[in-house]
């Protein structure tokens, strides 16, 4: 991929601002394992530090899910994060779920909920709640305009397609034992609301606009990596944007830090302290590191590579790629 | 170009303190609670001071309620529908003084 030649930024690194704060990112004990299955997306959204998109060739095979499964068993977590790309275009996806079911009590999928033609969401929703699926769909407004903006035209309306496919097969609704999570996302250079207020806002405009129900909302800021740096660069707002997320590190938000708790391996089976690093291919520890080379996950207090990327989990409450830790 | 307004001196707003420091502690200790949630959520009062800040067509606050609308979750559909009530207060209260220059034409008139 291209790399972005941002302009000098006058940034204090962010490796100098934990040293200045008499601070050490490292790892606590690995509860996550996020897997990306590949960088193949149908859409191409804005703010995607992945630069995902339908010509990426970079997809997990079946025998990369096998070691990715071997080491799952192995290790003992307590979630299997399942990201992308799109996950539901990898044709592997309904074997890695039932392949690695047995080896953790919780799975998620996250979905952009478009990826797929109707019908194939049924078969697809079927499989998921056979397991139990938590599905964490991406939704950044409840603003079309703002949702068309970021993602494309007319993924607004798709989505709340889906997202009411979701409801009537139990997903989000009282009691169903079926989880459904919203995932939303500033559309732009600037910060996510709280949590807890987006959350309130999302619940009551849907239902009432929409008749739509959903379990927990998380925001999360934009990470400027990828096509979003590029957007940031070519809008002018690189510099400031930087500059905010800098301005706004708190040294009480390094304790909750995703990182410290997660591992991401890539589609080709490599190894990351988060979906950040492994987007720009800053691996484990600093080290290259296989599926295949370790014998359980990495361990308490061994260090995590970091890079000025990394201001945007550390800005105001903190914000994660599970939510804002506020 | 050299301008009286300049975005770079929005972040040195409290440099107003230097000369009366009591009074300005004062108004941004009231200034940091009126705009927390109460009665009325964070977005809300942020689409109030937005509006308001149309009416007394301050730059700043422009600047920094537009920016503070988007971070509390408002789009711009709801920043533009709250600067319309600011205008039709501020059109209707110039409107509604025609009642006075009614009753004058009425006094002076035939
Ligand atoms: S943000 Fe998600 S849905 Fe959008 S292009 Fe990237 S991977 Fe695809
Ligand atoms: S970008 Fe990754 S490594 Fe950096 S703080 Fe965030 S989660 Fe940790």
């Amino acid at each position: 991929m291209e790399t972005v030649a941002p302009t000098v930024l006058e940034l204090a690194p962010f490796s100098n601002v934990l040293v200045e704060h008499n601070l050490a990112l490292t790892r606590d004990s690995a509860t996550t394992l996020q897997v990306n299955v590949g960088k193949l997306c149908n859409l191409e959204c804005q703010h995607c530090h992945v630069e995902a998109g339908p010509d990426r060739q970079e997809v997990m095979e079946k025998n990369t899910i096998d070691n990715v499964v071997s080491f799952a068993s192995r290790c003992d977590f307590e979630v299997v994060d399942i990201t992308g790309g799109a996950p539901e275009l990898n044709p592997n996806l309904a074997y890695l779920v039932s392949s690695i079911y047995n080896h953790v009590p919780k799975l998620m999928l996250r979905t952009n909920l478009t990826s797929l033609p109707d019908k194939k969401y049924d078969q697809l929703i079927n499989t998921l709640s056979k397991y139990k699926v938590v599905i964490v769909a991406s939704l950044p407004s409840v603003s079309q305009l703002q949702t068309d903006a970021q993602r494309g035209n007319g993924i607004f309306e798709k989505s709340l397609t889906i997202l009411k496919k979701l409801n009537e097969a139990g997903y989000g609704c009282k009691n169903s034992g079926l989880e459904l999570d919203i995932v939303s996302n500033p559309t732009g250079a600037f910060f996510p609301p709280s949590q807890s207020a987006a959350e309130k806002r999302f619940k009551s405009y849907l239902d009432r606009r929409w008749g739509i129900e959903f379990n927990n909302l998380y925001v999360v800021t934009n990470v400027p990596l990828g096509r979003f740096q590029k957007w940031l660069v070519k809008s002018s707002n690189y510099e400031n944007y930087m500059h905010k997320l800098a301005d706004s590190f708190n040294p009480g938000s390094i304790g909750g830090v995703m990182c410290r708790s997660y591992v991401s391996v890539s589609w080709n089976g490599f190894l990351y302290d988060c979906d950040f690093n492994q987007a720009t291919n800053l691996p484990l520890g600093g080290s290259k590191t296989h599926v295949t080379d370790l014998d359980g996950p990495p361990m308490l207090g061994d260090p995590i590579a970091v890079s000025d990327h990394c201001y945007s989990c550390t800005a105001g409450a903190g914000f994660t790629c599970g939510g804002s830790i506020d | 170009m050299e301008t009286y307004y300049n975005p770079k001196d929005l972040p040195k707003f409290t440099d107003i303190g230097k000369e009366a420091p009591d009074l300005a502690k004062k108004f941004f200790e009231y200034y940091t609670s009126v705009f927390k949630e109460g009665e009325l959520t964070e977005r809300e009062k942020a689409l109030i001071a937005l509006a308001v800040a149309h009416t007394i067509q301050c730059p700043y606050c422009i600047d920094a309620y537009s920016n503070a609308c988007l971070e509390k979750g408002s789009n711009t559909a709801e920043m533009t529908e709250a600067l319309h009530v600011a205008v039709a207060i501020r059109g209707g209260a110039s409107l509604v003084h025609g009642l006075q220059m009614r009753k004058i034409t009425e006094e002076v008139s035939m």
